[in-house]
């Protein structure tokens, strides 16, 4: 029984590496300037991983094959090295592959959370409440009017509680219920939840990041592939939680500023 | 250190009557068996949710007969809601975490036999120690009382993030008394808990007997005084936490809930909380849970290994301190749960570290497991299959964590089925295993029976194998982008994956169904199987020294006297290849190997 044992556990172990070798299931196509550090911090990743659970268990399969039913007069041997050469590569082994992870990992993520957005990134504002996205672009004067949580009004289209009747900024602002961005140009993402904890995930574009109530959030990223791509929500945020999306629309400079024209005349 | 020849004095009289005997016990044995029933209970209606769950997202618009029964409008003609969904994986969760992983290898488990494997005849507040089962219980119903109010139970997970936890009904069903309720049973749990954890301390600092010095304990005592320490902190941050949740709800506060939040078309009249608030309390009571579940099981699995490797562990202190150092560390690394939730980014690097150390203790305890199968005489029964697999699937769900505790990484896999595949196999497969493996050791001992051995064995073969099936493939939804907490995939990324998720249902729904062996076996072999003898499996520990079962007061009103470490084993120049802990005979102790 040992030895089937043994036999399972390596079965099983190949059999669960075989999908990931295949790429059998894997992350869509990445179409972010920054995503390239993520995926290959995920491949080192990988291989690291990977490589340590075949050796455990296929080190932990050759034990019990080998020194399982041994009669009672088997002499008890000794591991070659002791204890002291186990916690030592413990140590040493893992210790110098995860601090080197999460050395390089750092690299990744300072380029997501660590640097300014540029001068002349494009700012857009998306909202979240349930169990809906709404994103607002400034307009021609670049300006974001206030929000007033006491003049949303879903009935009347007002999703962020703009009052442009005393704020001229807002007077110009364009809300839409996707989004639309150019190609290889950076965005200035403002996030604001209207109600619970939400989150905005583009797969594609590797980003994740929650919405704060109170706490209004921002991140940047710059997309080179034109595509359209879902935006998910992954925070838990009610019964409509696993409908809440929207879309990002990836396009060239020209179409966005169609886009954009035709969007300012739906207002 | 206190005067282990001076004994407190006895800690109860004999019980007398069925309900001193079996209900109002102050006897340990009795209430860990108690704790032990209640996790059965749990546990059988956790994996029936699970079951439901899994059918809808598997088969999303079939309905599920008599569903509707449970919950007439969570499951009009037994087709579940969207929120009905949510309310079953909230409910499955937190019955899973508190009453299942805490309560049967911590609260069972360790009040059976921590007090016997330090040589004392009951633990020092038997009072406390029968409240904290009471109130566990009393946590556990009111718990499932959530079922049968107002709009159900909460739909906002077990984490209960809030606003949406906080904000009352407006924010979905189930999201006003069910939550309160939700709450409240928590914060019950906690004061179980504490008194439980109390107790333990106290049992394992005050009552050992005459020659039990610390090092000569059992690592199974170590392991469940360490969870003690741990839950004494955890807890005592998550109670506070669970009145501060009520509190927003039934006195009008705003711990968690911040200004000018519009919900349902309605502007909440709440002012300067903090969201994220909840998830710092939360989590610092969370990420230790991990390892109360976890330990208890590192410690049976060690137990049971070296009883039947026949040896004692290279080092049994590496596995000590790497179990004191993963309880420190359980501490530091919270804020991995937290990397895109808003945190300060620079945080999220002071968490992802000591998140990428605690893999050192652990691959410690693993290696010293794996080198010491070295040149072992290895029984293999059900219990040993057990403790091995629980190597296996720790393996598995531990290198999944190298993925996790990255913040960059995180950025593609939280919220997603990879992290649901890696906590299930890391906490909830390895930690059952744990149960399982502690049950078939121990269940001579508890009752006096013998489990059968091959329906243990079958039983353990096809739960491996359905396990690895089932949590495995969430790995690769998640590395795919499969987000959790959706209660169906209609969109167009996530329905080529529902194939994979049709395999995930069946092979939970089978290997569900393979644990009524076990029932069966437990139920069966406790009237009818063969008489235990003392010691069926020549292990070293006190409570091998006694009958099976022991009696009400332990060691007879005499306190044994112990002349050895917990594991002599393969003793050359012994008369056996094993010498118990209170034995007179003369060796030469074995020693931890360099």
């Amino acid at each position: 029984m040992a030895k089937l044992l043994a036999v399972t556990i390596i079965v099983i172990a190949i059999a669960s590496a075989v999908p990931i070798v295949m790429h059998t299931w894997v992350a869509p196509v990445d179409i972010s300037t920054h995503g390239p550090l993520i995926d290959q911090q995920m491949s080192e990743t990988m291989a690291e991983a990977g490589i340590s659970f075949l050796a455990a268990q296929l080190i932990l399969a050759i034990f019990i094959w080998k020194f399982s039913g041994r009669s009672k007069d088997a002499k008890i041997e000794r591991f070659p090295g002791g204890s002291m050469g186990l916690v030592l590569a413990a140590f040493l082994l893992v210790g110098t592959e995860v601090l080197a992870l999460g050395a390089f990992g750092t690299k990744a993520w300072a380029k997501v959370y660590f640097t300014a957005p540029a001068a002349d990134s494009m700012p857009i504002q998306v909202q979240a409440g349930q169990f809906a996205f709404y994103f607002r672009y400034p307009g021609p004067d670049g300006k974001f009017g206030p929000l007033h949580p006491d003049k949303i009004d879903e009935a009347n289209q007002n999703f962020f509680g703009l009052d442009p009747a005393n704020d001229p900024d807002s007077k110009d602002d364009i809300v839409t219920a996707e989004m639309a961005i150019p190609v290889n140009k950076e965005i200035h993402l403002l996030m604001h939840s209207k109600d619970l904890g939400h989150s905005f995930y583009v797969r594609e574009l590797r980003v994740q990041q929650d919405f704060v109530p109170g706490l209004d959030l921002s991140l940047h990223f710059t997309a080179n592939k034109i595509g359209k791509y879902e935006i998910v929500c992954t925070q838990l945020c009610g019964l409509g939680h696993y409908n809440m999306r929207a879309y990002l629309e990836v396009m060239s400079q020209s179409d966005f500023d169609s886009w954009l024209k035709q969007q300012a005349a739906n207002q | 250190m206190h005067d282990m020849s001076a004994h407190a004095a006895p800690h109860h009289a004999p019980p007398e009557g069925f309900i001193k005997n079996h209900v109002f016990s102050l006897d340990h044995k009795v209430i860990g068996k108690q704790y032990y029933t209640l996790a059965l209970v749990a546990v059988f209606i956790g994996m029936v949710l699970s079951w439901f769950m899994r059918i809808h997202l598997a088969w999303t618009n079939a309905a599920i007969p008599g569903l509707q029964l449970l919950s007439p409008a969570g499951a009009p003609n037994g087709l579940m809601t969207p929120e009905y969904y949510l309310e079953l994986m909230t409910m499955h969760g937190t019955i899973m975490v508190f009453f299942v992983l805490t309560t049967a290898p911590f609260a069972g488990f360790g009040n059976y036999f921590l007090p016997i494997q330090v040589g004392a005849e009951d633990m020092p507040f038997p009072h406390f120690n029968m409240m904290s089962f009471w109130i566990t219980l009393t946590a556990f119903c009111v718990l499932i009382s959530a079922f049968f109010v107002g709009d159900g139970p909460p739909l906002a997970g077990w984490t209960a993030y809030a606003p949406l936890s906080a904000v009352g009904s407006i924010a979905g069903p189930g999201e006003g008394t069910g939550q309160v309720l939700w709450a409240t049973a928590i914060g019950i749990f906690c004061i179980g808990q504490l008194l439980g954890s109390l107790n333990f301390i106290s049992t394992v600092l005050d009552m050992r007997t005459k020659g039990m010095t610390l090092m000569r304990l059992p690592i199974t005592a170590w392991a469940w005084f360490i969870t003690s320490c741990i839950g004494l902190t955890a807890f005592a941050v998550l109670l506070p936490a669970c009145i501060l949740l009520i509190l927003d709800h039934v006195a009008g506060t705003s711990f968690f809930i911040a200004s000018g939040l519009v919900v349902n078309d309605k502007l909440l009249p709440h002012s300067g909380g903090s969201t994220l608030l909840w998830q710092h309390l939360f989590w610092f009571f969370g990420h230790p849970e991990v390892y109360i579940a976890i330990v208890p099981g590192m410690g049976i699995v060690t137990h049971v290994l070296i009883t039947n490797m026949r040896r004692p562990m290279l080092s049994i202190k590496a596995i000590l301190y790497s179990m004191w150092a993963l309880a420190f560390l359980s501490y530091m690394v919270y804020g991995h749960h937290m990397f895109v939730s808003g945190m300060n980014p620079f945080s999220s690097l002071a968490f992802s570290f000591p998140t990428l150390l605690i893999t050192i203790p652990s691959t410690v305890v693993v290696l010293i497991w794996i080198g010491s199968l070295y040149g072992s005489k290895l029984r293999i029964n059900a219990a040993s299959l057990f403790a091995l697999g629980f190597i296996s699937m720790f393996v598995s769900g531990g290198v999944s964590g190298f993925f996790l505790a990255q913040p960059s990484i995180d950025i593609m896999l939280h919220a997603t089925y990879f992290v649901v595949g890696h906590f299930h196999m890391v906490m909830g497969v390895a930690a059952l295993f744990g149960i399982f493996s502690g049950t078939y050791f121990w269940f001579p001992k508890m009752t006096g029976h013998m489990m059968n051995e091959t329906w243990g064995k079958v039983h353990f073969w096809l739960t491996f194998i359905g396990t690895y099936a089932i949590f495995m493939p969430f790995h690769y939804l998640g590395m795919a982008g499969n987000v959790r907490r959706y209660s169906a995939f209609t969109d167009d990324y996530l329905v080529p994956l529902i194939p994979v998720h049709k395999f995930i249902t069946i092979a939970a729904l089978c290997t569900g169904a393979v644990q009524l062996i076990f029932i069966f076996n437990l139920i069966y072999s406790r009237f009818k199987g063969p008489k235990a003898p003392d010691n069926p499996w020549e292990c070293t520990s006190l409570e091998w020294t006694m009958p099976s079962p022991p009696p009400w007061n332990n060691f007879g009103g005499k306190d044994p006297i112990v002349y050895h470490d917990a594991y002599q084993y393969g003793i050359e120049g012994s008369s056996g290849d094993y010498v118990m802990q209170d034995s007179h005979e003369q060796i030469q102790t074995v020693r931890d190997e360099k």
